[in-house]
């Protein structure tokens, strides 16, 4: 096996193009499993942990330019006014060994419908950024999954950074799983409120082939808050919200939990995540 | 490949090192370091907490090659030439070693916390060491040790 550990972007796209088979270690908390287990024996190994510009986030104004490798307990120290959804999320990742290494990057990478990232990613409209030697593009994050552990890129490209836009409202992020800690989801779901455009972003993890949107609850969403009183979210729109956000899901029966479990408990705390969210986008506007 | 890296403040170069496998095979078997221990090498049980350039990892989720240049202190580093550091002396004196298999990573993982957050709270305590399994099922007197050395750490002036 290859190793190689690049300083420089530039560098790590050449061998990219050069070594298009070759994996991607940065926080390795995915790829070590792989490896210690011999589930993976790559020809070449790509480790981005020395490219300084990849563990940095910036402020754009608008949105935060998210760099690939920084560690979730970062984002949840740093961002956690800025993107409070995300970092819910990645509070709730692993464990605090698991959060200093791991980041949104490896999650995207290994594109598993359970990973944490995702729902917040979804419910925020993010876009993923992913360069080559032949330049750069940014993929909607609503195009990015394409199955289980199946994402848009291509072999010769590497994800650098995600943009996603800051909190225009309430956010929120619900896990079911047996403990608070060490846990992939049996299901999650996050949710964003956007006052200014007065609409709803919702992601659901673990719960379909890949991370999915539900539509229909976010419509449901956007015409049925009071957008003018902000008025409390009613047991009844609670209950149809997480019906609706149910109905989105394609569970399947597995290893940590059945299908029908899935869609009840995606209900449960769909509906919860909404009346909180709401909560909190009242809160920001009264201050 | 050659592996130079300083362990406990000591220099160390390596050869024949695969770069693929992790640095916790690199402590046990490659440098006589089993205080790391070896469990589920898959980050889920904390068994194999060390720092790598200063932050909290488990040793068997990073790849011997990304270790290249960096400093990594294990359990071994902690105690002193005559006395344990005080966090061992801790777990001792509350009772917290059961079988003692997880106990190396969970001192890892509570001088951490410490040097973090001096008086941590049940919940941060909980949270801090959430990646740390025993199976002797030993959480209460390993909470008992982490507020002791806490008190002693104070008193001490360490912080």
């Amino acid at each position: 096996m290859e190793f190689f550990r690049p300083a420089t972007l530039i560098d790590a796209l050449a061998l990219k193009s050069t070594h298009p088979t070759a994996l991607c270690i940065n926080g390795g908390t995915d790829v070590m499993v792989e490896l210690n287990f011999d589930r993976k024996r790559p020809e070449t190994l790509l480790d981005l942990s020395a490219i300084s510009e990849l563990s940095e986030w910036s402020d754009q104004g608008d949105s935060i330019l998210l760099g690939a490798g920084v560690p979730y307990t970062r984002i949840y120290q740093e961002l956690a006014k800025e993107l409070p959804g995300l970092a819910m999320a990645s509070r709730t990742v692993g464990s605090l060994q698991i959060r200093n290494k791991g980041g949104v990057g490896g999650n995207l990478g290994s594109a598993s419908p359970a990973g944490d990232a995702h729902p917040p990613l979804l419910a925020s409209g993010a876009a993923v950024n992913v360069a080559s030697v032949n330049g750069t593009r940014a993929i909607d994050i609503n195009e990015f999954f394409l199955g289980p552990k199946k994402n848009a890129m291509n072999s010769d490209e590497i994800i650098t950074s995600v943009l996603i836009p800051k909190a225009r409202g309430g956010q929120q992020y619900s896990k079911i799983g047996t403990r608070n800690a060490m846990v992939i989801a049996v299901c999650s779901f996050g949710i964003a409120i956007d006052a200014n455009n007065k609409s709803v972003g919702t992601g659901i993890g673990s719960a379909g082939p890949t991370p999915l949107r539900a539509h229909e609850a976010e419509s449901y969403a956007a015409t049925h808050l009071d957008w003018v009183n902000g008025s409390t979210v009613t047991p009844e729109m609670m209950k149809e919200f997480g019906a609706l956000v149910a109905a989105a899901s394609r569970p399947i029966d597995d290893v940590r939990g059945t299908a029908a479990y899935r869609r009840h408990s995606l209900a449960v705390i769909s509906g919860r995540c909404l009346k909180w969210a709401w909560t909190s986008t009242q809160d920001m506007r009264s201050k | 490949m050659r592996l130079t890296c300083t362990v406990n403040g000591k220099v160390e170069t390596i050869d024949d090192v695969w770069p693929g496998e992790s640095l916790l095979y690199v402590l046990r078997e490659r440098m006589g370091l089993p205080g790391a221990k070896n469990a589920c090498e898959q980050g889920e049980c904390g068994s194999c907490s060390v720092h790598l350039d200063g932050i909290l990892v488990c040793a068997c989720l990073v790849a011997a090659g990304q270790v290249e240049g960096a400093e990594i202190k294990t359990v071994e580093g902690l105690a002193g030439a005559t006395d344990l550091h005080p966090v061992q002396q801790a777990y001792l004196d509350a009772g917290a070693v059961q079988c003692g298999f997880c106990t190396p990573g969970l001192i890892v993982a509570t001088v951490d916390l410490l040097e973090k957050n001096a008086d941590p709270s049940d919940s941060e305590i909980r949270e801090a060491l959430a990646g740390n399994l025993c199976r002797c099922t030993g959480y209460s007197k390993i909470l008992d040790a982490v507020r002791l050395a806490a008190v002693r750490l104070e008193g001490a002036g360490k912080h």
